[in-house]
């Protein structure tokens, strides 16, 4: 009993202090996607149904009504249109091929397995008669996760020199309107340049520059990375110099009066301001690398999901319609997430975003 | 019953499983010692490209210590760059192309190759449309079916036609310097259409033509035909079949009927990676070897599995069906018209595998012929040409051990030949002129269209 009594306040503040962290807690799920959690927890939590299921309405029922009716006209108009490989794959012929897929990764892993058993026979063979044994790395297909994997990994190294040469030239040409002045044609001129048309000359200069490739990283793969720095560098690029050029000039003037050295200014001072727009500009950078890097694997036939598009387009089967969208919708919702993860970065380093 | 019957097949498949492997494989002989033991292939989707498919999946390549990763190539020419880069070790070429590089036509490299990697395999498509308007020049026989081989003649009153229109007449073929060029123009230039030259200052090809030929990827070639940007094309399978599957055009003739057992395919490695790697090529050349005689061994039984492998999407990737057909020993012109070409993809039958001078001969002898080698040449330098690129001593060397291990019989390899086929008769070629590679310059006088002797083109 007395406990009972004892523990309601403690209750109600616990209530309290479960809602106040749902609140906070929105703030990330929004970002990450997942604003439609915020009222299930609140439920949950024992908040007024009404209230929120309104809100869940707003955010889960109407985008998943919006998604069913694009499959409902996907799944009606497919079949009617007729091409050379047979009608258009609905919904359920691309999830057979996503099946498909999976299953074919399995049998890719099991082909490895012997692969390895053998090699394990030859090599105890080896050492029975005294030779040094040979250990050697599979040389099957690429399955299509692992073409996702590299995907992704090309565009995080990409995009990774693409910031390390971005964020500094922005805060260059923000600090200094002779070095912008100075760099601002360039920019211009480079920006609106397809990576179709950065590829061949990559290629040819990083065949020759880079000559003893590492084996953790093959010549296509850096060229495909290359290409997608010099098409996704310029909106970081851009924003940052116009976060930079923006910052309030009392904060400025404040850093002159305390005489900071320069490093210090940008560390304490213009860093901070900026960094909102810092952030828009990776995001966008993001975005197109990831775009970008799908044609230049394509165009390049370097590994990765852009040449699982490629290929399939030559094989020219019954199954490579569906298997292509397959490819398309995986390519849009890893492009969808690594946005969402670039605004939960922004979210966690920026002020802004908790004003 | 049953479960003693399968109790007994159990037993008699352990027994047999037994045996094979207490037997001892003839195939223990010393392994030779690779210098570079990973290698990367590269291939264009077309079913020639079988016997490295096959060495891969059935063990051979690792049974000579190799250990090969293949990957499809773009087009023919990122191929080839690819090789002379040293980013691929060695390709599926066309025999065409380690001459052309070697000569200098296109990219410059010194290309050779060991292993020849097949015969025929191509066909010549046209556009529904083409087809209707042939049709009434073709001759029918007894079953109402037109008599082949059709000629190009039959195509003549088409490209008249067209010209009468105005309208340019389009054929596809897959590169400057491969099988399907040159076939094409033979065929056309044997029905007196003029398939246009080549020239150092205009590498189109298509100085006089009558026909403009132009370069399109194999797997490209069904889409583009189906666009109306080409009225036909010369192409390896699956890509002529695939047409008639999917109702956008009718092969009419094959290369088989243009001239019988032709040579097609070539593997091809840089003269440099055969010079620092002696051990790796003679492997590489067993692997193959071995793979071409499960192709074509017991009369064709194993193509079906052949099939089954080439079908999957990191090789071929086509429809089973359309690879079938003409793996299997069919080939289906008009809808329907299906008949049996045996021989139509041939792997190790007749000294297939043997990288004979005499097809280099005739490679060369149709570059200069269409003006891709722009003067005239001596028949010494056509020899000379020919072994410099072709390597039967390394082939040779590696079928010798290959009978030494009993993976091959004795008389599957021309071992005393000189090099040269024995001349080809005029019925096994489609205009009746005959062929001898040890005279390139009489055989180009015999041609009708084409240059000789000194003649020039555009000149």
């Amino acid at each position: 009993m007395a406990n009972a009594t004892d523990t309601a306040p403690i209750d109600l503040s616990g209530r309290e202090k479960v809602f106040s962290a749902i609140t906070k807690a929105s703030g990330w799920l929004d970002a990450l996607g997942f604003s439609w959690l915020v009222p299930i927890l609140r439920m949950i939590a024992g908040d007024s149904p009404r209230t929120q299921l309104h809100e869940l309405k707003r955010v889960l029922l109407i985008p998943l009504l919006g998604i069913l009716a694009f499959v409902v006209a996907w799944g009606v108009l497919a079949p009617k249109v007729q091409t050379s490989l047979g009608a258009v794959p609905g919904p359920v012929e691309v999830w057979e091929q996503v099946e498909n897929l999976w299953d074919d990764h399995v049998r890719e892993r099991e082909k490895a397995a012997q692969f390895y058993e053998r090699q394990d026979q030859r090599n105890e063979k080896l050492v029975a008669a005294g030779k040094e044994p040979k250990f050697r790395t599979y040389t099957g297909k690429p399955t299509y996760f692992d073409q996702i994997i590299t995907s992704l990994f090309t565009v995080g190294l990409g995009f990774g020199i693409a910031t390390l040469i971005a964020v500094p030239l922005g805060i260059g040409s923000g600090l200094s309107k002779t070095f912008n002045g100075a760099i601002n044609p360039l920019i211009q001129i480079f920006k609106p340049v397809s990576p179709l048309a950065w590829l061949p000359i990559v290629t040819m200069i990083i065949s020759a520059t880079y000559a003893n490739p590492y084996d953790w990283m093959p010549k296509s793969l850096l060229i495909s990375a290359v290409t997608v720095t010099l098409c996704s560098m310029w909106p970081t690029l851009i924003n940052t110099a116009l976060g930079v050029a923006s910052v309030d000039k009392d904060l400025m003037n404040v850093g002159r009066v305390l005489q900071l050295p320069t490093s210090r200014t940008i560390t304490q001072v213009v860093l901070p301001s900026a960094l909102p727009l810092i952030f828009t500009g990776l995001r966008l950078s993001l975005g197109v690398g990831w775009m970008v890097l799908i044609a230049a694997e394509m165009l390049a036939q370097n590994p990765g999901l852009g040449k699982f598009v490629w290929d399939e387009f030559q094989n020219g089967s019954s199954q490579s319609l569906a298997k292509i969208m397959v490819a398309v919708l995986t390519i849009g919702i890893i492009g969808f997430m690594l946005d969402r993860l670039m605004f939960a970065l922004q979210r966690a380093f920026t002020f802004s975003a908790n004003r | 019953m049953t479960m003693t019957f399968t109790r007994r097949t159990a037993l008699a498949l352990s027994a047999l499983a037994l045996a094979s492997a207490t037997m001892l494989t003839p195939g223990q002989a010393e392994m030779l010692e690779v210098e570079k033991d990973e290698l990367k292939f590269g291939f264009i989707k077309l079913t020639d490209m079988a016997p490295l498919a096959i060495a891969y999946e059935k063990g051979y390549f690792e049974d000579e210590g190799l250990f090969v990763t293949l990957e499809p190539q773009a087009n023919w020419k990122v191929l080839l760059d690819r090789v002379i880069t040293g980013e691929l070790d060695g390709a599926h070429m066309l025999a065409g192309q380690p001459l052309a590089a070697t000569i200098g036509f296109g990219t410059k490299a010194h290309i050779v190759t060991p292993f020849s990697m097949d015969l025929n395999g191509n066909g010549i498509t046209v556009s529904n449309e083409v087809w209707e308007l042939m049709k009434p020049h073709l001759e029918s026989g007894p079953d109402g079916k037109p008599v082949h081989p059709i000629k190009a003649d039959a195509l003549k009153k088409v490209v008249d036609k067209f010209k009468a229109e105005g309208r340019p007449f389009n054929m596809g073929m897959v590169f400057p310097v491969s099988t399907h060029n040159y076939e094409l123009r033979y065929w056309l230039a044997s029905g007196g259409i003029h398939p246009g030259f080549y020239s150092p200052s205009d590498v189109s090809g298509q100085i006089g033509a009558d026909a403009l030929l132009s370069v399109t990827p194999p797997p490209q070639m069904p889409a583009t035909l189906e666009a109306g940007t080409i009225d036909g094309y010369c192409v390896g399978e699956p890509w002529n079949q695939a047409a008639v599957f999917k109702g956008i055009g009718v092969p009419v003739i094959t290369d088989y009927e243009i001239w019988k057992n032709n040579p097609e395919k070539v593997f091809g490695l840089t003269k440099e990676f055969t010079e620092e790697n002696p051990n790796t090529t003679l492997a590489l050349t067993k692997a193959l070897i071995r793979a071409a005689k499960w192709l074509d061994e017991n009369d064709n039984a194993n193509r079906p599995e052949a099939v089954e492998i080439l079908a999957r999407s990191e090789y071929v990737g086509a429809d089973a069906e359309v690879i079938a057909n003409s793996m299997t020993g069919t080939f289906e012109y008009e809808k329907g018209d299906k008949r049996e070409v045996p021989d139509f993809n041939v792997f190790y039958r007749y000294f297939a595998t043997y990288p004979y001078y005499s097809d280099a001969v005739w490679y060369l002898s149709q570059m200069r012929r269409w003006g891709q080698i722009s003067d005239a040449k001596s028949d010494e330098w056509f020899d000379e040409t020919a072994k410099s690129v072709y390597l039967p001593d390394i082939y040779l060397k590696a079928a010798r051990m290959l009978v030494e291990e009993g993976h091959v019989a004795e008389a599957d390899f021309p071992w005393d030949s000189d090099g040269y086929r024995a001349p080809t008769p005029a019925a096994d070629i489609i205009d009746g002129i005959a062929y001898d590679g040890k005279s390139p310059n009489a055989y180009l006088d015999s041609l009708t269209i084409g240059l000789k002797g000194d003649e020039v083109a555009g000149g």
